[in-house]
């Protein structure tokens, strides 16, 4: 073996799927000296890689996690490593039924195709060992698989090696990861310093142990995940090769079984959660299997037992059938179930490909390639960025509680909008007592609570009637109150108060603040002092990296306000742009100020009678800030509105909160101002002004003027994406974002039912809807638009298709539904020339 | 036939042992637990021969509350019920332990044709515990046994030693220790798991003899690494392993 | 004085009582010695050699074969005369056995597996436990120390003394020693008379030999150097070999002249088995298998080639 060299231009720490992938991606990408390092031999290094069962099932729920599936899977056949078995996702529950029409829904919006709904009888004849009355019916998707990953990572590392770009070294043990000014210098091990401009972290649940070494956070756990292989099986005595009958996910006690040669391997996502930390993990000498094989713990299988006995009785009920073997196998688990990708917002050059699972492995490694070499990658990551974390989430009391909570959902019935509900009241607005008071019941993001509705709004269900669209389905009426269309209504009859405490705020200031922000913003930063610009956020690619809102506060001085739960990688995107030489320096505020917002058509009339300052229309314009004077305290209002109404966002010191909200309430009292919860300000005054959401219809693979969002006047300063900007602008978009409405509602079992988000639109004729770069269409948000009196659906359409009172389809837990065109591009089904904002 | 197999819960250790920072014990947070290599055999050989013979296989074990784990591993195999007496975790000197096995065995309805125990633990290898059983209760003991037979109500029992192989017998009721070859042990199934969860884990209590044997601390064997000279790769290194080979006088 | 039970096979010494006697002699008490049945009384010269004094020989008819229990009966007779200050035998499975039976009669302690004695109040023993990874530190409070001696802890010393004086004694047999009844013995399943105990040589196979017909080649080159076959454990419970082959703590502990281990990474249980060869040789694929800290040398390889070549080779050089 050759010595281990003492300079490198990356280093990749690991050689389980995701090192070997990002070792081959990164030299596929032209990147040469790169050396790869493990702790343990090759080429099955003792990490999760070398148990998992190595399945592949391409459906989630997640557009994020299914198009690196597709990618994985895509390159597992590549390699000649994957063999195609089919899976079954079996219900013994009605309600499983309808979340598996709901699993095909979303697999049909993300490409997926070929899935179905089977009788009982019919999960028989594919797969005859179960007994099919103890199911209801099962999904069966033809393209599930099984890859051999040890094989691929082998086969990865080595094609790395061939290019000549890649040396690989086992038995190397990390010691530390060195820093200097914010940058990843070198990484010391028990056989030498190796120097390097970049570092990957690709070790699992090994990750947070490593990245602690910088003084970085991957903040991951590794959990147990219990499998049982049985066997012979004298059913089985006749099967060539690895695989041949259908996987099975018995979905409903949260387990699956697999055929593997003459064995069964039965695996559970149902035993207690079993969480350790990496510093449990024994050393691969000390391990009795591997180092991420612990011993079974037949305890908590018990009732695993009889579930897989139930569902295929003739095999495990069979007393000649031995376990073979059994082990507690540890997977990485994140706090919010996706994977930690990318550079750490505490050390530059140092990377994290962490949380990745065998069906995202090969995947996400070539995306993170890409995005370390080329500066973002093709597929929108945004769910998995590092940077997402906020402070309180890297807690290992966060990471244990929610990963706790969440490890019995793996195959769970997850609803888009539910709640967790561990770890709960760790931040807290000022106002919180108060809502609490007012009935508020909460949502969290980032870890604020932050009233959805008000109880207290209850008897405005009753003044509006059938106007709040009531839901009869229990499935979307689950985490919804008709209380939040009764809100958005009386807000925009009276006003409302809005608590907008979870918002991340951010200073950029010093000299070279507005070129910073110029070089993030699509828009026009160099404005006078005292504009609000709304602007997008663009990648080198041209697509979307976010959307936010900044204000100029003094010729150095610049506040971003953007959303709670993108706020952490906004501000390491802005951070990324500050000049070396410190000219200009970034201050995270989010925790000195606190934000209350107050619309409707009475809310000047409120302000006014609190402030001495001008709140009138040409006093005070649209899109401008400035200090104000109420009673004692000096509030920096801000005139925007993502509701559609007059009204003001309001800047207080976290301290002062209360003063503020108390007055505003009372000076409310006298014009039926009420609470409103970000039901409404995040949803209905939101589908119904057309307002677009980073997310769901802004990421990377949508451009400015697919979305409509293109202004008349492009600005001079060079800002990123650009120039594919300006490439975009001289095309005809080949996708328009639209508004359409549900034109009936009314389902086989005549229950109205009202969209969630993600469906997919198809044509009369119930075909897929495919735009000319491959880009399906589906429902990127639904809600209701009170106002209007309207389902909505918002979905980027092909161009041609992309027309006012065009009809569709769209696809609902396996039914159909008729839906049209309201709007094609921006431009508000309510109020479109916007006089009540501009009031 | 009513058969008694005494059982050990050991850790399941990996190719390098670590100690608690006590040194008395070994750290066992990483390790699962199993029984020791000869008590499968010891068990294999309790169902066997209920199987052939009619009767009851009763497992006894001295441990931790958490040896119930052990226990229903191998009730899954076979036995009928289980005895645990439960320590606080310390490990008991040999007579101690044998003490309160025979007060176990002894306090037992049935009176066993067989007790059956391993040739030793896979952890402390004292070598006496079923010796100093076989004395309280007044039995003929066997041990190291590779090949048994029960006819007539006698034990015929094969030992391998160093010279070959010697046969005994033993008449019932009598005590064998046997070894790994005695037999190939089965593993559970899912059935014999579901039935091993109801059925019966006496808990036993024992009072703590002041150890004769005191065990004070533990220590890792020195273990060199005595620096294998590598003599090459594949067939080319075959020459040099022939001058090796003849230096030693090997041929 | 310190009494040293000398193991024997009518009247074959064990070798393992030897570093047992010299093991004693490293205590600075007299040593007398104790065999069991009177083939037993051929081994005064011996005995004395190694520096007992006296040989107690146990005679009665029931003992002429291995009876464990009459034996621990005969020695606590002797320790009941002679009082010694210590019982000691080879930590051999009749040493281990017989002493139990001892302890057990006279319901004292004893240390099974030391490498290390001192004797006092209490008496103070280091005893190896884990297949030998691990050594216990322990007090053994008795006023008769009953412990057993590792095998090869120690090397046996010879002291030239003169032949130990002989002297019988007949043990009070109870009834209850002699139920156990010997009914036959024989040599056991070894092919060309070589068992794994005795084998100068053993070609010992693993996982890496991949499946029963793979073991051809290691017979045929065992019966080149004129040794037998071992195997790990991994091999006889696939059924790829009888078990009297394996090596290992739980088949049979070796320490041949030359071990050549092939395709075995080296689980602790098989170390134990075999560490104590004098020259241990390893054909393994994998640098980093750790049975390579015990060998002396090394060949980095698929066994199924340099196995042939190596047969061939020494075919040749033998002309």
């Amino acid at each position: 073996m050759s010595k281990l060299p003492v300079k490198a231009k990356c280093v990749v720490i690991g050689a389980g799927i995701v090192g070997n992938g990002m070792v081959y991606h990164l030299a596929k990408l032209g990147w040469r000296d790169i050396v790869q390092i493990d702790k343990g031999p090759l080429p099955n290094p003792g990490g999760s890689t070398g148990h998992a069962s190595n399945f592949i099932f391409p459906v989630d729920h997640s557009k994020e996690m299914t198009a690196i599936t597709a990618e994985s899977m895509r390159q597992y056949k590549e390699w000649g490593t994957f063999t195609e078995t089919g899976g079954i996702e079996v219900a013994r529950s009605q309600e499983r039924m309808q979340e598996l029409a709901r699993r095909i829904t979303s697999a049909k919006s993300w490409g997926i195709e070929g899935g179905r709904i089977l009788t009982p009888a019919e999960v028989k004849e594919l797969v005859p060992y179960i007994d099919e009355t103890v199911i209801v019916g099962g999904y069966y998707q033809p393209t599930v698989g099984v890859v051999d990953s040890l094989r691929t990572g082998t086969l990865m590392r080595e094609a790395a090696a061939e290019m000549g770009a890649a040396t690989s070294f086992a038995n190397i043990e990390v010691l530390d990861i060195t820093v200097a000014n914010g940058r990843v210098t070198s990484v010391v091990t028990d056989q030498g310093t190796i120097e390097a401009d970049y570092v990957v972290i690709a070790t699992g649940c090994w990750s947070p142990k490593l990245a602690a070494m910088a003084g970085a956070h991957i903040p991951l756990t590794p959990a147990v995940h219990q499998m049982k292989d049985i066997g012979p099986v004298p059913f089985f005595a006749g099967t060539k090769g690895d695989i041949e009958w259908p996987i099975v996910r018995d979905m409903d006690v949260f387990m699956y079984e697999r055929q593997h040669g003459t064995g069964l391997e039965i695996g559970s996502y149902a035993h207690r959660p079993i969480l350790y930390t990496p510093e449990d993990l024994p050393s691969n000498a000390t391990a009795a299997l591997s180092p991420t094989e612990f011993a079974f713990t037949q305890a908590d299988f018990d009732i695993q037992d009889e579930h897989a006995y139930e569902l295929m009785p003739s095999i495990v009920g069979d007393e000649n059938v031995r376990e073979k073997y059994a082990i507690n196998g540890i997977l990485s688990y994140t706090p919010d179930g996706m994977p930690i990708l990318g550079e750490t917002p505490e050390v530059k050059g140092l990377w994290s490909v962490a949380a990745v699972w065998i069906k995202e492995g090969p995947g996400t490694s070539k995306s993170v390639a890409e995005w370390m070499v080329l500066g973002d990658s093709e597929i929108d990551l945004h769910s998995s960025n590092i940077a997402r974390f906020h402070e309180h989430q890297k807690a290992q009391f966060h990471i244990k509680s929610r990963v706790d909570e969440s490890f019995n959902k793996t195959y769970g019935i997850v609803h888009p909008l539910e709640q967790y509900a561990s770890n709960r009241n760790v931040r807290l607005s000022p106002f919180y007592q108060a809502e609490k008071e007012l009935g508020a019941v909460f949502y969290e993001t980032a870890g604020w609570e932050r009233p959805f509705w008000y109880e207290c709004n209850k008897a405005l269900v009753e003044k509006f009637g059938d106007k709040v669209m009531p839901r009869a389905a229990e499935w979307e009426a689950r985490w919804w109150s008709p209380i939040i269309n009764a809100e958005h209504l009386q807000m925009r009859e009276s006003a409302g108060i809005v608590d907008l405490s979870a918002f991340t705020l951010f200073d950029i200031t010093g000299p070279s603040a507005l070129a910073v922000v110029q070089k993030a913003a699509l828009r026009q930063m160099d404005v006078a002092i005292g504009r609000v610009v709304y602007t997008p956020i663009l990648g080198p690619n041209g697509g979307f990296k976010s959307d936010l809102t900044i204000m100029r506060l003094g010729t150095d001085h610049f506040r971003v306000v953007t959303g709670g739960a993108h706020g952490m990688a906004d501000k390491k995107w802005f951070s990324d742009l500050l000049p070396a030489d410190g000219s200009a320096q970034i201050a995270d505020l989010t925790s000195s100020y606190t934000t209350i917002g107050v619309w409707g058509p009475k809310s000047r009339e409120i302000i006014q009678a609190i402030t001495s300052t001008d709140m009138g229309k040409d006093a005070f314009k649209f899109s401008t800030c400035k200090v104000i004077e109420v009673g004692p305290l000096r509030v920096l209002a801000s005139r925007i509105s993502y509701v559609g109404d007059l009204g003001w966002e309001f800047y207080i010191p976290i301290e002062q909160g209360a003063k503020l909200w108390q007055m505003l309430w009372e000076s409310g009292k006298k014009h039926e101002m009420i609470p409103v919860g970000i039901g409404v300000y995040g949803t209905t005054g939101r589908l119904e002004k057309c307002y677009r959401a980073y997310g769901p219809e802004l990421e990377t693979e949508y451009n400015v003027v697919e979305a409509g969002m293109q202004s008349p006047k492009l600005k001079d300063a060079d800002f990123i994406g650009k120039a594919e900007h300006v490439k975009h602008r001289s095309e005809t978009p080949v996708t328009l974002l639209c508004t359409l409405y549900v034109d009936d509602h009314t389902s086989s079992t005549g229950v109205k039912r009202y969209m969630m988000g993600n469906e997919p639109i198809l044509t009369l004729d119930k075909q897929p809807i495919v735009d000319s770069h491959g880009r399906r269409s589906y429902v990127t948000s639904a809600g209701s638009a009170p106002s209007v009196g309207k389902h909505i659906l918002m979905t980027y359409l092909p161009t041609e298709l992309a027309v006012a009172g065009n009809k569709f389809i769209v696809e609902y837990l396996g039914e159909h539904y008729p839906c049209s065109v309201a709007q094609v591009g921006a431009t508000p089904v309510f109020d479109a020339t916007n006089e009540r904002i501009l009031a | 036939m009513d058969v008694l197999v005494c059982l050990k819960r050991v850790p399941l250790a990996g190719g390098t042992l670590i100690l608690t920072p006590d040194s008395r014990d070994i750290e066992t947070k990483h390790l699962g637990f199993g029984i020791s290599p000869h008590e499968e055999n010891a068990v294999e050989a309790g169902v066997q021969l209920v199987e052939q013979m009619g009767g009851t296989l009763t497992l006894l074990t001295l441990g931790p509350s958490d040896a119930e784990e052990q226990l229903r591993s191998q009730l899954a195999i076979g036995a009928t019920r289980a005895v645990l007496i439960e320590t606080d975790g310390q490990e008991w000197d040999p007579q101690g332990t044998a003490a309160a096995l025979v007060d176990a065995i002894t306090a037992e309805e049935t009176k066993f044709d067989l007790i059956i125990f391993g040739a030793e633990s896979a952890d402390s290898a004292g070598y006496q515990i079923h010796i100093r059983v076989a004395h309280a209760l007044g039995r003929p003991i066997v041990t190291n046994v590779k090949s048994m037979k029960i006819e007539n109500g006698i034990a015929n029992c094969e030992r391998v030693v160093s010279t070959g192989r010697e046969h005994y017998e033993a008449p019932l009721p009598a005590i064998v220790t046997v070894r790994d070859g005695l037999n190939i042990p089965r593993y559970p199934s899912v059935p014999g798991r579901m039935q091993a969860r109801k059925k019966i884990v006496d808990m036993k209590k024992a009072e703590p003899r002041v150890p004769k044997l005191e065990k004070v601390t533990l220590a890792l064997a020195p273990s060199k690494d005595k620096g294998a000279e590598i003599l090459g790769k594949g067939a080319d290194a075959v020459p040099a392993l022939v001058d090796v080979l003849k230096q030693i006088g090997a041929f | 004085m310190i009494l040293v039970l000398i193991d024997h096979d009518r009247g074959v010494i064990d070798p393992l009582s030897l570093r047992a006697l010299t093991a004693a002699r490293k205590l600075g008490h007299d040593i007398e010695a104790a065999v069991i049945g009177s083939d037993g009384a051929s081994l005064a010269a011996i005995t004395g050699e190694y520096g007992a004094k006296v040989l107690h020989v146990a005679a009665h008819a029931a003992l002429t074969d291995y009876t464990p229990m009459a034996s621990g009966r005969a020695l606590k007779d002797l320790v009941e005369k002679l009082k010694p200050a210590a019982v000691l035998a080879a930590g051999s499975p009749r040493g281990n056995e017989q002493l139990a039976h001892l302890a057990a009669f006279l319901d004292i302690p004893m240390a099974a597996e030391c490498s290390e004695i001192t004797l006092g109040a209490p008496h103070h023993v280091l005893r190896a436990r884990w297949a030998g990874n691990l050594i216990e530190s322990a007090n053994v409070h008795s006023d008769l120390l009953v412990a057993t001696i590792v095998s090869f802890s120690i090397e046996p010393e010879a002291v030239q003394g003169a032949a130990a004086s002989i002297a019988q004694f007949e043990p009070d047999l109870q009834p209850a020693d002699t139920v156990v009844k010997i009914l036959s013995r024989d040599s056991g399943e070894t092919k060309g008379g070589v068992t794994l105990n005795d084998a100068k040589v053993i070609v010992s196979g693993g996982r890496g030999v991949g499946g029963p017909e793979g073991f051809g080649n290691l017979e045929e080159l065992a019966a080149l150097l004129g040794g037998t076959v071992g195997c790990s454990r991994v091999v006889t419970s696939s059924g790829w070999r009888p078990h009297a082959e394996q090596v290992g703590q739980t088949g049979t502990k070796v320490a041949p002249d030359l071990y050549i281990a092939a395709g075995i990474s080296g689980a602790m249980q098989h170390i134990a088995g075999m560490k104590n060869s004098k020259t241990i040789v390893v054909i393994n694929t994998d640098p980093e298998a750790p049975i390579l800290r015990y060998a002396d040398y090394a060949i980095i390889g698929d066994l199924h080639q340099v196995i042939p070549a190596l047969t061939s080779a020494i075919r040749q050089a033998k002309g």
